[in-house]
């Protein structure tokens, strides 16, 4: 049980008749980084505030960093940080002020917060504004000014809702350099929910994607993608499909072949290795090849197959209702 | 395949040398404060944003200081036919009272609510008492200073203290412990609704207690069913209190029969909000 950062069982979560998180099995081990995905209202909120201690489960059972959910709610607290969803900042105090605040409440003496401040100088990163009023910050400024804080205490498990909505490439970047470099050389957990395929894509050592209450799949991304089949190689080959699909066909490392129109679709189990063959035999074959592609399996076909909607719909969806 | 963050780091070397301060931060532990500390961390918090408040705190000055110039205006000369009155003295607790009746940091509360900062409070290993007794400290030093302009307006219109410059601090002090006892009513509607039009109501609550009782007329000259209202009126033995300060002197009677009632009006509002509290802090 102690090797688990985080382990829950059957943890489930009703509102009324609403049961918003239906069971779900997890277990993160220490030092993981888990991408947790779904689309909106599938329970990730209610799960994230469940395991920070802000809600109780109706049902199951969870260890945080060891301790109990529902008997020892004191000593997980003094494990774990957390950056919700909305930064959860106070625009009337400095940068400064808040974080200093941050870290007496976690016991920090007044040396050990302004030091930990400097150490998190490079994640904020907002220089002399760090002593201006945060109603004054950017949306940029102001999220990074929470993940400070959710770190101020060199937490043994970080959650993340969403750390890098709203903000511009740059300062997503740099967050994800500061969740890599946590994970890495500090050996802190982290569950993080996200918005992006891409952060979890290339953060995450973990994805679960959870689909209305229950936890539909669950694997490293290279594991899930591959679930989802082989490489496929699309071919624009114009009228002559015939000709052009007995030329593929020949070649060994082709499965399925099937035309759309003018399109081949040409199953190939590592397309990198075989579109240059396959564009190959078509100009040996005659056929004038209008445009080639590749599509390897994504995160988002993944997402599709679960929740029967493409991921970026579903955080298109999410962005209007924040709005 | 060359990952993403591997390429950046070839084409952006990172200057960033933070090897170093990482045994240091691992030696870095969260751990609780203790409640004392918790409650001076809080009321930091709570002391710092009183003066950037400003746009709440004047009126709370402005309206008892106006009231006071106009019921002195309108019946002084009317009060003062009978003898022994000296009617400015008999006003002044009244004007205290408006002052600082329902100050406190309860709109702040439920801003910190509806921004989730709340959340992030209670995330923490602070102690849950903590919460409410840090802003409770800086409210209590807040209806104090209000308290100060008053009394100075009152010697500058040319009220005396019989009891003296202690009776001065006495009372500051009788006043800074009402507001603070009457506090106790905008925290509990803060932490039960989240509203901050609720909170702000919250002062009308105390309309009925500041209007039945004496704030024009001396209690003995008040009878039939608004005698009986006033004399269990709370409000009543807390304004003999601080009167008799100014024109009697060091009465103890009077002054513990006023402290009886403000203690009797904060087991109550204390512990509306103390359960309120507990409700918001609550997981289910």
């Amino acid at each position: 049980m102690n090797d688990w950062a985080i382990e829950a069982k059957r943890l489930a979560r009703s509102f009324s008749d609403v049961e918003a998180v239906k069971g779900i099995d997890l277990s993160i081990p220490k030092g993981q980084i888990y991408g947790f995905l779904g689309p909106n209202g599938a329970g990730k909120t209610t799960l994230i505030r469940m395991l920070i201690t802000l809600l109780l489960p109706t049902k199951g059972e969870a260890r945080v960093a060891g301790f109990d959910l529902r008997s020892e709610p004191k000593q997980i607290r003094l494990r774990i940080g957390a950056a919700l969803q909305e930064a959860t900042l106070d625009p009337k105090q400095t940068g400064l002020e808040f974080l200093r605040l941050q870290g007496y409440l976690y016991g920090l003496s007044r040396r050990q917060a302004d030091q930990r401040i400097d150490e998190l100088g490079s994640l904020v990163d907002i220089g002399d504004a760090i002593k201006r009023f945060i109603s004054t910050y950017s949306g940029g400024m102001k999220r990074r000014l929470d993940l400070a804080a959710a770190l101020i205490h060199n937490p043994e498990i970080l959650f993340l809702d969403e750390p890098t909505t709203g903000l511009d490439p740059i300062s997503r970047n740099r967050v994800w350099e500061e969740v890599r470099r946590i994970n890495q050389e500090l050996g802190v957990t982290i569950f993080l929910t996200t918005q992006y395929l891409e952060e979890a894509d290339s953060l995450a050592d973990k994805v679960g994607i959870i689909n209305h209450g229950l936890l539909a799949v669950e694997g490293t991304p290279a594991e899930l993608k591959r679930s989802m089949g082989s490489d496929i190689i699309i071919a624009d080959v114009g009228t002559d499909t015939e000709s052009a699909i007995d030329a593929v066909k020949a070649l060994d490392a082709v499965g399925q072949v099937e035309s759309h129109g003018t399109e081949l679709m040409i199953r190939v189990s590592n397309g990198a290795a075989h579109i240059g063959p396959v564009a190959l035999a078509l100009h040996q074959r005659g056929v004038e090849v209008k445009e080639i592609k590749m599509h390897t399996p994504t995160l988002d076909d993944v997402f599709l197959n679960v929740t029967g909607a493409r991921f970026e719909e579903v955080a298109a969806a999410e962005d209007v209702e924040n709005k | 395949m060359l990952q993403a963050h591997v390429l950046r780091k070839w084409l952006q070397p990172r200057t960033l040398k933070i090897s170093s301060i990482v045994k240091e931060q691992q030696e870095i532990r969260a751990k609780h404060s203790g409640f004392h500390r918790d409650v001076v961390s809080v009321a930091g918090r709570a002391m710092r944003s009183i003066p950037r408040d400003m746009e709440a705190i004047v009126p709370a000055l402005v309206f008892p200081v106006f009231f006071f110039f106009v019921t002195i205006g309108a019946l002084e000369s009317l009060i003062e036919q009978a003898p022994g009155i000296d009617y400015k003295a008999f006003q002044l607790p009244v004007a205290i009272v408006f002052a600082v009746t329902g100050i406190s940091r309860a709109v702040t509360l439920v801003t910190d609510i509806q921004t989730s900062y709340f959340d992030r409070l209670i995330l923490s290993p602070v102690n849950r008492l903590a919460l409410l007794m840090g802003l409770m400290v800086a409210d209590f030093a807040l209806v104090v200073a209000l308290t100060l302009p008053v009394v100075v307006l009152g010697f500058i219109v040319g009220v005396e203290f019989e009891s003296g410059p202690l009776g001065v601090m006495m009372f500051i002090l009788i006043a800074g412990i009402w507001g603070l006892a009457y506090t106790g009513f905008p925290y509990a509607i803060a932490l039960k609704t989240g509203s901050p039009a609720a909170v702000n109501s919250s002062f009308l609550l105390f309309m009925p207690f500041v209007f039945l009782t004496t704030i024009y007329l001396p209690q003995d000259q008040m009878t039939g069913w608004f005698g009986t209202i006033v004399a269990y009126n709370p409000v009543t033995y807390l304004l003999a209190a601080l009167r008799s300060l100014i024109t009697e002197g060091w009465e103890w009677d009077v002054l513990a029969k006023g402290l009886g009632a403000i203690a009797g009006v904060a087991v109550v509002s204390m512990g509306m909000a103390f359960m309120a509290l507990r409700g918001r802090a609550r997981r289910s």
